[in-house]
């Protein structure tokens, strides 16, 4: 009588971990966003008043470099690059991979299967040797790593949403839409994407994370967007040197630092993705 | 007598497949004038749902083949592109399908879809397309429909979901209704429901309605004329009153067997038909339905019977040895 369930069992709800994942990212993201208005030190001034590779402490929150930079304004400056490569090159996959995939599903035919082929031809292609190949041409500003890695993201994006615009396509909902009248476009856009659409999200926060990590691996090689410009990704490679005793110096805060930062943001993003694919997956609960 | 409003001549469907053509409607000729409901009757894989979407053009254009004509008030449809279909899709032929629990966009909430729907075609303002999806609501006897307005698909049951699909098919004012089995997924009381609700807004809109069934019963006392199809064939054809008087195909007969019949006594077998129905890759030489016909002869087995007038006006039949 008195031990009913407060909630009714089926209906899902996200969970107190996934709200502070999705905190920890919205504060990466405001920390990013409003840097310039914050009262930290320029992240490539070299202060020779401060010590060289101090600890955490009052002055430097997160201690300093070796060249007497301060460790915490770089951090947030450098998330600039991460959250731009990441959630950028996602977006530009999104356009070139993803619109065209839902197009080519829809329609079948001809099109269809060049597209379908080309995206495996892409997928064969190491995308790593690519990006280094064409920023060693192009340049290493951070509008061209976005775009590039945008492009290399295409064809993997392009197989997740043709895979479940097809398995819409055939609908008997869509056959009904088309059926009363409505055009292709409206098809698209109205019956399938909202059907599709958080499988398209989920996996886009996961192709996130990977392409920070692509990008991380660029600046670590120091092939993303060059010094003194703060990146997690070249803060590491300029900590890697003072791991253990480099350069006659030990400073370990300079690589526990960025890739503590980059290992909770690339959690949070997981995390949240997985939630969310399961929070919207009806068959689930469906009884 | 004016022209019909829907002119079928000839019409031939063929699938490409890895093993061969299979030829899915075979040469079907069919009229239906305004006001008029035709029924389509056939066991599963006869080619009733094929010839319904090929009516439309709603198959898949890289993968079925047409020939013939069909003719939709004069003009001629049969492998137009979708630019001029779209005209008539909604507007002018409506569609209802089989299962009203996959035909709704699950994440739409269903005044949404009606709105929707009639706003594009009918070029109206919110308010006026919301006050127009309630009214027809109200006429397909959702009980509560501001209520309903708001709710999402799963939220309804089969049988309102098909009040809600009838309702969508409706919206702008269709010449032709094609409805494809639309009660077969639903339980027997609320079949005649629906069906009854079909017959009255027919009689009320002066449409034009093609119901495809299996189910003889359904067509019985709905329609004004019958065909029967099998294995992509037309084999017997004529107005309601006379198919059930006079039939003269063997088919159409074991069909009407195999219905389970109330005044039979408890466990009284019910009957079927054996085998199965011919391979459309490589159909018979003979009538389609010889192989299962219990009183096919050696011709069945080898001459196709072409369809031939009976002697009533209107009836006409394939069949070498018609029963009378």
């Amino acid at each position: 009588m008195t031990d009913e369930p407060d909630h009714d069992p089926t209906t899902k709800r996200l969970g107190f971990f996934f709200w502070l994942c999705v905190g920890f990212i919205a504060l990466v993201v405001l920390l990013a966003l409003i840097a310039n208005l914050l009262p930290l030190p320029d992240p490539t001034f070299q202060n020779y008043s401060a010590p060289q590779n101090a600890g955490p402490g009052w002055g430097h929150l997160l201690g300093t470099d070796d060249l007497n930079r301060d460790i915490f304004s770089r951090l947030i400056f450098g998330s600039r690059v991460s959250l731009v490569v990441g959630f950028g090159s996602a977006l530009i996959g999104m356009l070139i991979g993803g619109v065209p995939a839902m197009i080519s599903a829809y329609r079948r035919g001809r099109t269809d299967t060049f597209l379908n082929t080309t995206s495996y031809v892409l997928l064969a292609f190491p995308a790593l040797i690519g990006v280094i190949a064409i920023g060693e041409f192009w340049g290493h500003q951070l509008w061209k790593i976005t775009l590039v890695i945008g492009i290399f993201s295409a064809p993997l994006i392009f197989r997740v949403v043709r895979a479940s615009t097809l398995s819409y396509a055939t609908r008997d909902f869509v056959m009904a839409a088309k059926a009363l009248g409505a055009s292709d476009r409206r098809i698209l856009a109205r019956e399938i994407l909202p059907n599709i659409l958080p499988t398209v999200v989920s996996f886009g926060l996961i192709v996130v994370a990977t392409l920070i990590v692509l990008e991380g691996t660029l600046a670590f090689l120091g092939l993303s967007v060059p010094p003194p410009t703060p990146s997690w990704g070249n803060m590491l490679n300029e900590g890697s040197s003072l791991l253990a005793g480099g350069k006659g110096q030990t400073n370990p805060w300079l690589v526990i630092f960025p890739a503590g930062a980059m290992f909770l943001l690339l959690f949070s993003l997981n995390v949240v993705a997985d939630r969310l694919r399961s929070y919207f997956d009806v068959t689930e609960v469906k009884l | 007598m004016t022209a019909p409003l829907l002119e079928v001549t000839d019409l031939h469907v063929r699938f490409a497949t890895p093993r061969g053509d299979v030829h899915a409607v075979q040469g079907v000729s069919l009229e239906l004038a305004q006001g008029r409901t035709l029924g389509i009757v056939g066991e599963s894989g006869s080619g009733k749902t094929v010839l319904s979407r090929a009516i439309m053009g709603l198959l898949p254009r890289h993968s079925a083949a047409m020939t013939g004509s069909v003719r939709f008030d004069g003009t001629e449809i049969l492998n137009a592109p979708d630019r001029q279909l779209r005209k008539l899709w909604g507007t002018q032929i409506a569609m209802v399908f089989q299962d009203p629990m996959t035909s709704l966009n699950p994440v739409q909430r269903i005044g949404h879809q009606i709105t929707e729907h009639v706003r594009i075609h009918l070029g109206v303002g919110r308010d006026e397309a919301k006050e127009t999806a309630l009214s027809l609501l109200m006429q397909v006897g959702i009980p509560s429909p501001v209520e309903r307005y708001g709710s999402y698909p799963h939220q309804l049951s089969g049988g309102m979901r098909q009040r809600v699909m009838i309702a969508i098919a409706l919206a702008c004012a269709p010449r032709l209704l094609m409805a494809d089995e639309p009660t077969t997924g639903l339980d027997v009381t609320v079949q005649a429901q629906i069906l009854n609700l079909l017959s009255t807004l027919q009689r009320d809109r002066q449409m034009a309605m093609i119901l495809v069934t299996h189910d003889l019963g359904v067509v019985a006392t709905r329609t004004d004329e019958i065909i029967v199809m099998y294995a992509g064939n037309v084999v017997e054809r004529a107005p309601t009153d006379v198919l059930f008087r006079e039939m003269s195909m063997p088919y159409t007969e074991a069909l009407l067997r195999s219905m389970p019949r109330i005044s039979n006594p408890s466990h009284t077998r019910l009957d079927s038909i054996e085998g199965r129905p011919p391979d459309l890759i490589n159909p018979p030489a003979g009538c389609p339905f010889a192989p299962r016909c219990p009183y096919a002869q050696s011709r069945c087995h080898n001459e196709k019977p072409p369809l031939v007038e009976g002697a009533v006006p209107g009836h006409s039949y394939a069949c070498w040895f018609p029963i009378s």
